[in-house]
């Protein structure tokens, strides 16, 4: 929507605006249900910083970067108690804390325009609000392609697509 | 008495006739009282009567105006009944467009012009046995619709522009009615030439944010983009999506040595 164009119609302006609403809507409910679920279960350790993570997660980019290339083992293997590694806490940790509830917030006032432009900012209201939203967004897509790319880091480069459905995790 | 015949003197002293007298534009007869009934048949003078031909209101183009009027719908639809008066009443009618800055006021303004027959059963009835559309129903399509009927005119979406003059006044039949969400919500939008077209001067410019007039009045998606922070989202995706494509060749190529 942002980067509409009549000469490029990709997709239809309205089908991409309500598309994109009930996908929202359903990202805010789906949000409430994961902060609930790591509060009431054991879940919610794993979004915790711990000591050491900064360095903790050089060593896992370097991993990434050059180790796996040269056949390294991958320093924090997957543990009932570590179910992410240290790169991956600090990402998920960032996202699902900071960009996601800032994604969803601005979405949730985007969809009542009259209400902050009047009762809260003013003006620049819903150009602020759409900006914040905007660039959040755009690190969930960087986020996004990123993710599935390293998904299939893994036994096979389908062992984790399997595990997120059976929910077991494949030993290297 | 008749009440389209009782003119708001207030309104009438802030209009753009303020400064006429009433036998200006009618009979002089009309000094004697009582008014002799003869006078309601006298021939009423309209816009191009006046300013047509006339080098001071030149810029205005009333000539080009009356043309695109003819080739409007209510022209073809209804004749010689359909007047300007139909519309702009010339003794309440006040430039507001290229003056006011407050755009919601003059935004209202015009919409109330249209609505005077288009949600007025007995108005629209004056020229027509069709049954008065119902436009909140007609509108149904258009999301955030309250939204959009405060901050843009029916006049931008339902007249043909012409860029020679200042308001737009050929008004297309409603199948031709612009229903592209794309013709506004895009960087060229077409906003700019119809309600921005005063405040906006020519300030296409590609860098910073696009037309930024808008947005001191209004947000609008699409049209109202950064062209800087395109740019960086746009890199920063590349660059990703390079680094991404390197990693997983030089696995596949690991893996297969």
């Amino acid at each position: 929507m942002q980067y509409s164009d009549p000469s490029y119609p990709i997709i239809r302006f309205d089908w991409s605006v309500s598309i994109h609403n009930i996908a929202g809507i359903l990202l805010a409910m789906s949000y409430v249900g994961f902060l609930i679920g790591n509060m009431v279960t054991t879940n919610g350790k794993h979004y915790i910083f711990r000591k050491g993570i900064i360095k903790n997660l050089i060593l896992q980019a370097r991993y990434y970067a050059f180790g796996i290339f040269k056949g390294e083992h991958p320093p924090f293997p997957i543990t009932k108690e570590h179910k992410f590694n240290p790169l991956q806490k600090f990402s998920y940790i960032f996202i699902m804390h900071i960009i996601i509830p800032l994604v969803t917030i601005t979405g949730i006032m985007l969809l009542f325009p009259e209400i902050i432009s009047m009762e809260f900012f003013g003006n620049m209201a819903l150009h602020i609000t759409d900006i914040i939203h905007v660039i959040m967004g755009f690190f969930v897509s960087l986020f996004l392609i990123v993710h599935i790319y390293f998904c299939t880091i893994g036994h096979t480069p389908l062992s984790n697509f399997k595990g997120m459905f059976n929910g077991y995790h494949e030993k290297h | 008495m008749n009440p389209y015949f009782i003119i708001n003197s207030e309104e009438f002293y802030e209009s753009n006739h303020w400064n006429f007298s009433c036998i200006d534009c009618h009979s002089s007869d009309y000094q004697n009282f009582p008014h002799s009934g003869e006078l309601r048949m006298e021939p009423k003078f309209a816009c191009i009567d006046c300013h047509g031909g006339d080098e001071q209101y030149e810029k205005y183009h009333f000539e080009q105006i009356d043309e695109e009027f003819h080739k409007s719908v209510h022209s073809s639809k209804h004749s010689e009944e359909f007047t300007c008066w139909m519309c702009h009443n010339p003794h309440t009618y006040k430039i507001n467009a290229r003056t006011n800055e407050n755009m919601a006021e003059f935004i209202q303004y015009d919409n109330e012009i249209c609505l005077s027959c288009h949600s007025d059963i007995s108005k629209y009835q004056l020229l027509t046995t069709m049954e008065n559309p119902n436009v909140l129903l007609t509108h149904n399509w258009l999301p955030n619709q309250v939204l959009h009927f405060t901050k843009v005119r029916c006049i931008e979406c339902h007249t043909e522009i012409n860029n020679d003059i200042l308001v737009s006044h050929n008004v297309q039949p409603k199948e031709e009615a612009i229903s592209d969400c794309v013709e506004c919500h895009s960087r060229d939008s077409r906003l700019l030439a119809s309600l921005y077209k005063f405040q906006f001067a020519g300030e296409r410019n590609a860098a910073g944010f696009s037309n930024k007039t808008m947005l001191q009045n209004s947000y609008v998606i699409g049209a109202n983009r950064n062209y800087y922070l395109n740019i960086i989202s746009i890199g920063l995706f590349v660059l990703v999506f390079i680094g991404l494509c390197i990693h997983a060749s030089l696995r596949i190529i690991i893996k297969h040595k």
